[in-house]
């Protein structure tokens, strides 16, 4: 069973029902007993870093996610999600992420470059690290296929873990990966067959 | 590189789809389950649904199909048509829409954008903007189009990307149904103004229009269309190939 964590942000109907359609067992919970009894977790997000880490932290959630992360379960980060496994995010301030990942958020406004918007928001293509072999969650995956972005801010010095970019004025990080924690920027829910094929082959991974 | 987006807009009454629908290979053309699916499966990069129901039993059945539009299309969905509070934004999203489209509503209540964008963020806020020429000034035109607000619809925009619209529909009035093209200069105005997303609708009639208007404003991010796309004059598909020939980046 891959449990999605529900800690009062964002809207996660789309994310199961895309979870449902491959065929996955999901179970939408709040509840740390049923983390700890799931094969995978994903841990979704959208708004702002403060308020939604604050609000992990205030359900006791985030150490429920630390410790079966460190046990070896799969776990994905989506989005606002995704950023919050680094240490940090300087978004509006200084804050403390889960820090399963090193590496850091901040905003991409000056890093890409004048006449690009922010946010970052479309379709977009992957391109997969050279520094690596190509992560298990594309392996249904061609280099450039698109997947969908809507973000502000982005995971940098985070080299390492990243195992694609997009290009948007500079190369900004689209998935992140260490041992058994994966984090995407994008939204494979919402991007379509490709994204679906990203989430089967997240369900498809088994404990390390 | 990011794409430049093509939508296909949906009015939906009563549970159907409006407009006549002609789609070899569908058997339910008005079912916006089936048609949803038929473009997110042909390449569309987004989906508007718009509801055109007036009655709040008419709300209550759109949210059905919403939902079930959502659990089926893994696509980006935009839902207007009858968002006037934030308790509507609240409903739709539930249902799984991922951005809301908001014209009338914001114009009766300005505050509303502001609101929204500070509880959902700006990219879920959608700003759609009716335009018309009159006495050589852009004007805002409310009721689909049929009352001028008096006001300047550039100075409309520019308050309402202040308060947190995250995207601009631009609806021409004078190039709607006309078919002879994207009101370019209309879009080339609002382009200059603003630094979020820019939406053209109103006047595409064939697929060169789609690569007039990126090659001719390459600011602008989407094209959005209704009849072309649902009456096959169009086809996605073609639409991208040709776009893609053109050297505009799009998803394929």
């Amino acid at each position: 069973m891959i449990a999605i964590v529900d800690y009062g942000v964002g809207n996660l109907f789309s994310l199961k029902s895309s979870l449902g359609v491959i065929g996955a067992e999901v179970q939408v919970t709040g509840d740390s007993e049923v983390l700890r009894s799931s094969d995978k977790i994903i841990l979704p997000g959208v708004g702002a870093f403060e308020d939604a880490i604050g609000k992990l932290r205030e359900t006791g959630l985030d150490k429920v996610i630390l410790e079966e992360a460190k046990k070896g379960k799969p776990l994905l980060g989506i989005c606002l999600g995704m950023q919050m496994l680094f240490e940090k995010s300087y978004e509006y301030g200084d804050h403390e992420g889960l820090g399963l990942i090193e590496g850091s958020v901040k905003p991409i406004a000056p890093v890409i470059g004048k006449g690009l918007k922010v946010p970052h928001i479309g379709w977009n293509a992957l391109v997969f690290s050279k520094e690596r072999e190509k992560s298990v969650l594309y392996r249904y995956l061609e280099e450039g296929e698109c997947v969908y972005f809507v973000h502000s801010y982005a995971a940098m010095d985070c080299s390492m873990a990243v195992t694609a970019t997009a290009e948007y004025g500079v190369m900004l990080t689209a998935s992140v990966e260490k041992e058994n924690v994966y984090g995407t920027q994008f939204h494979p829910e919402k991007s379509g067959e490709v994204g679906l094929k990203i989430l089967k082959a997240f369900c498809e991974l088994q404990k390390t | 590189m990011i794409t430049k987006r093509i939508i296909p807009c949906l009015d939906v009454r009563n549970g159907r789809v409006v407009k006549g629908v002609n789609f070899e290979g569908l058997a339910d053309v008005s079912s916006p389950v089936a048609l949803g699916k038929f473009y997110s499966d042909n390449g569309a990069d987004e989906l508007v649904f718009y509801d055109i129901t007036a009655s709040t039993e008419g709300r209550g059945l759109f949210t059905d199909i919403l939902r079930e539009v959502a659990s089926q299309i893994f696509i980006p969905l935009t839902v207007g048509g009858g968002i006037n509070t934030l308790e509507d934004f609240d409903r739709v999203l539930k249902c799984g829409a991922d951005k809301v489209s908001v014209n009338s509503g914001a114009i009766k209540n300005p505050s509303l954008i502001l609101d929204a964008a500070k509880k959902y963020g700006d990219q879920c806020v959608v700003l759609s903007v009716d335009m018309k020429r009159v006495d050589g000034k852009f004007m805002v035109f409310a009721k689909g189009g049929r009352e001028n607000t008096g006001m300047e619809a550039l100075s409309w925009i520019k308050r309402c990307e202040k308060m947190g619209a995250g995207e601009i529909v631009v609806n021409s009035i004078d190039t709607d149904g006309v078919k002879k093209g994207f009101d370019l200069e209309m879009l080339e105005a609002v382009c200059e103004l603003v630094s979020v997303p820019v939406i053209a609708s109103g006047g595409a009639g064939c697929v060169q229009d789609f690569v007039d208007l990126f090659h001719a404003l390459p600011k602008v991010d989407a094209g959005l269309a209704a009849s072309i796309f649902h009456f096959g004059e169009v086809a996605i598909p073609d639409l991208k190939k040709s776009l893609a020939e053109n050297n505009i980046i799009v998803r394929r």
